[in-house]
């Protein structure tokens, strides 16, 4: 059961609120480019490293078990294929609410990631078992379209029942430096969400440098988002460790700096228990274990799940089953 | 709150065997042990071995055999065949270096993940490195135009420390031999198995006997092999207080020397650096191999503005740090390497806090046997306190700050040594006008600690003279002066 603080915020609110931590009286373009260029630079040599030398850690015996469980619980069961289908995704929700029929004692994933049409499928499946539905939404995955259609994308998904929303930030905007319009557009959304919670997906495959890549979450962070998210899956690269590795440096100053907590998502290409682990040793090291729950920290990912059942399988029997005894779905 | 503790993850030690005792590689072959002293294990002080020490005859012997295997095979051996004696020896050591990682980080103290990802393959790097060369020395402009072509030496003594017993041997080995010298090598009197080790390398090399020897001991030994009138060159990593004794002692010979001694470098943080490579490199720069590092960064400069900044993300970093069993793939910092040396890191810092440096490390259990001290930090350091001016070599960093770059550059300088630096600033032009300014045989940008065959090391001033790695590394070995070789190739 993944508990989440609900929050509504009205866009006021958050502009408001972000004209307190910049310290301006009115928020321009202008003021948000003076403060997110103002952040230290990120060397890219030295990121890279210490995202590789963390990823030599060497998680065994009851690290690992504790590590699986916790991974675990920490999915965003994802399928956003075109092809979808309400018979995928009851699939998708039978296979969260029962992960591995051999053992009944293996958590469940935290929520079922869907498009936004498959919302009300997916609540239906997944009834009162405390697994979420997050739906993607602002014309995911490329954001482009008018903000009236990305705000009745939003609210479309949240009728329908979804607990969280992944919305996708207008790289477009981000990279000809109007940030104004990347916190307007978050805000509305967030304000649109309700109780909803929202995930920011900033796409750093498309922000290329690292640089960027703090830039867009302190700015998705002052604009309300409660997690940040790394990518759609739909763009090369996804999730890196370097990239997620400056996600939790910004997560864990944004609290020294504000005293709210926001969460973290890396997303696309996470396939393997030794992928996710490293991702956990990461913040576990840099955010700190407070991060280390499903709360605060999701994979977004689709055949990470039947690699943990087969290592935790492994870990139980002392022998590895193969593919043929993990549901595919 | 749930807390991710790493369980216990030990490198099995039963990839090595170590013998009870050891005797003397000379001329291809191990001696009788005789004269033993033990070496053991810091992180628990149980004695590994017992090894010989190596008395003026025996460093005799292995002179001896030097010279017969230089004039008779190895100052005669082409380019292209010493080159296959490197290369084999290099992939030997890739074969073998689980056996050698596991083997030094037991003899030295330090933590496996540094001897497996650092010294073994630098080790094996360097011989790659300069196996390549040892047939392209004509073109790797030796000497002044005009002069003779350059030749070897001839015997060349190595002395080398207990930092990095290995990676050492190989600085030194390696260019010696490509450039067509015979070796006489001492490792530290505390850590000599890793070279022992290395011995039976080059039996499996099948290198021609007595083109490699190895002599154990004290200082004694060091002296005697120093000292020795059939040695034509002398290359000593250590201490500035040894390598100004042997340069007294070779004064007025013919015989060649490079020293390459201790360091006091200046880790410089301006204001618009990557904050957190920083620290990353602040802690690289000094938690490295327990700070047992000739050119740590032991002195921090950080600009003023930040201090407060860098310190609490320093303080926070130095949390995560683990400290404990050197071979525990999780430790980041293992033993220090002798109760002496212990003894004077925490002389000094107690030296350190009595001048009113503030001292603060983080909370971490050390075992209670061998020898450990905790990651430190001396904030309130002035250029006038001992910490900033003695070399400490240990785990411990000292922090003064600046207010400009002319003020950085003043203070790194004003120091006996002047082995490295360290320059952490986004603005290019000015690591260019540090790196001009500062008197450091390296100096690093946004990066700390680094190195490379390909790329020279070597100090200033009291740091030592003379270069090691590169093409300037391999002058050292060479000479211009007439051969006394009859039909040797080149």
């Amino acid at each position: 059961m993944v508990t989440v603080s609900t929050t509504t915020r009205t866009a006021q609110d958050l502009t408001a609120q972000a004209r307190d931590v910049l310290g301006v009286s009115r928020l321009t373009n202008h003021a948000l480019t003076s403060w997110l260029h103002g952040l230290p630079g990120v060397d890219q040599v030295g990121c890279e490293a210490r995202a590789a030398s963390l990823g030599t850690r060497s998680i065994k015996t009851t690290s690992k078990a504790w590590a699986i469980d916790t991974a675990i619980g920490m999915i965003d069961l994802t399928t956003l294929e075109g092809s979808d289908t309400v018979g995928k995704v009851r699939s998708l929700c039978a296979k969260a609410l029962v992960p591995d029929p051999l053992d009944p004692t293996t958590p469940r994933p935290a929520a079922i990631c869907v498009y936004g049409d498959m919302v009300a499928t997916a609540k239906a499946a997944l009834a009162d078992s405390g697994i979420h539905v997050a739906a993607v939404a602002t014309a995911f995955p490329s954001g482009r379209a008018s903000m009236p259609v990305k705000l009745a994308d939003t609210r479309d998904a949240v009728e329908a029942g979804a607990d969280e929303i992944d919305m996708v930030i207008d790289r477009g905007a981000f990279l000809s430096g109007d940030y104004l319009t990347v916190f307007n557009q978050i805000t509305e959304v967030k304000q649109a969400c309700g109780t909803a919670h929202l995930k920011v997906i900033m796409e750093t495959g498309e922000l290329v440098t690292y640089d960027n890549v703090r830039r867009a979450s302190y700015l998705s962070m002052l604009a309300g988002g409660d997690f940040i998210k790394t990518s759609t899956g739909k763009v090369q690269p996804a999730a890196t460790l370097p990239v997620t590795l400056i996600m939790l440096e910004a997560v864990r100053d944004w609290r020294d700096l504000t005293g709210s907590q926001v969460g973290v998502k890396p997303a696309g290409g996470i396939k393997t228990t030794k992928d996710a682990i490293k991702y956990l040793v990461m913040v576990s090291e840099i955010a700190g274990d407070d991060w280390l729950s499903p709360e605060w920290f999701r994979f977004g990912a689709s055949s990470l799940l039947n690699d943990l059942i087969l290592q935790r399988q492994k870990l139980a029997t002392g022998a590895y089953s193969g593919a043929d005894y993990v549901t595919i779905d | 709150m749930p807390k991710f503790e790493y369980a216990p993850a030990p490198e099995s030690r039963a990839i090595v065997t170590i013998e009870k005792s050891y005797g003397l590689f000379i001329d291809g072959a191990f001696t009788r042990p005789k004269a033993t002293f033990p070496t053991v294990n810091p992180a628990d002080e149980t004695v590994l071995a017992e090894v010989s020490q190596a008395g003026p005859k025996d460093v005799d012997k292995a002179v001896a055999a030097a010279r017969r295997a230089y004039e008779g095979v190895w100052g005669r051996m082409s380019g292209a065949e010493r080159g296959k004696y490197l290369f084999r020896i290099a992939r030997i050591l890739q074969e073998r270096a689980r056996e050698f990682a596991v083997l030094e980080s037991l003899d030295n103290g330090k933590p496996i993940k540094e001897t497996r990802d650092f010294d073994v393959p630098t080790a094996a790097a360097h011989f790659f490195y300069h196996a390549g060369w040892a047939d392209k020395l004509e073109y790797a402009g030796l000497g002044a135009p005009g002069d003779a072509p350059a030749r070897a030496h001839g015997v060349v003594a190595q002395i080398v420390p207990w930092n990095f017993p290995l990676l050492m041997l190989a600085w030194k080995v390696a260019p010696a031999l490509a450039t067509g010298n015979t070796v006489v090598l001492k490792p530290a009197e505390t850590t000599p198995l890793s070279a022992l080790l290395f011995a039976e390398v080059c039996q499996q090399a099948d290198l021609p006997a007595g083109v490699v020897n190895i002599v154990t001991g004290d200082g004694r030994t060091g002296q005697a092999l120093v000292e020795h009138p059939d040695v034509d060159k002398i290359a000593f990593t250590g201490s500035t207080e040894v390598g100004k004794i042997i340069a007294r002692s070779i004064a007025g010979t013919a015989k060649k020397a490079t020293l390459e001694l201790g360091g006091k470098a200046a880790n410089i943080i301006f204001d618009d650096a990557p904050i957190e490579q920083a620290v990353e490199g602040i802690v690289g720069g000094i938690f490295f191999n327990q700070g047992q590092v000739c050119c740590a960064g032991s002195r921090l400069l950080v600009q003023e503005n930040i201090h407060d900044q860098v310190i609490a993300k320093l303080k926070r970093r130095l949390q995560t740090l683990r400290v404990g069993d050197p071979l525990d793939k999780n430790s980041d910092l293992g033993a220090i390497n002798s109760r002496e040396q212990l003894d004077r890191i925490t002389m000094l810092v107690d030296a350190g806090v009595a001048e009113g440096a503030e001292r603060w490390s983080p909370a971490c259990t050390l075992p209670t046997k061998g020898f450990w001290y905790p990651p430190t930090l001396l904030t309130g350091v002035s250029q006038t306190h001992r910490v900033a001016t003695e070399e400490i070599f240990g785990p411990v960093l000292t922090v003064l700050t600046f207010r400009t770059p002319q003020e950085a550059v003043a203070k790194a300088n004003n120091s006996a040594y002047g082995l490295s630096a360290g320059v952490w600033t986004e603005k290019g032009s000015r690591i260019l006008w540090m790196a001009d300014q500062l008197k450091a045989g390296v100096v690093w940008a946004n990066t700390f600690n680094r190195f490379d065959p390909s790329s020279p090391f070597g100090g200033y001033k009291e740091s030592g003279y003379g270069r090691e790695g590169g093409r300037h590394g391999l002058e050292a070995y060479v000479t211009t002066a007439p051969s006394t070789l009859t039909g040797a190739a080149r």
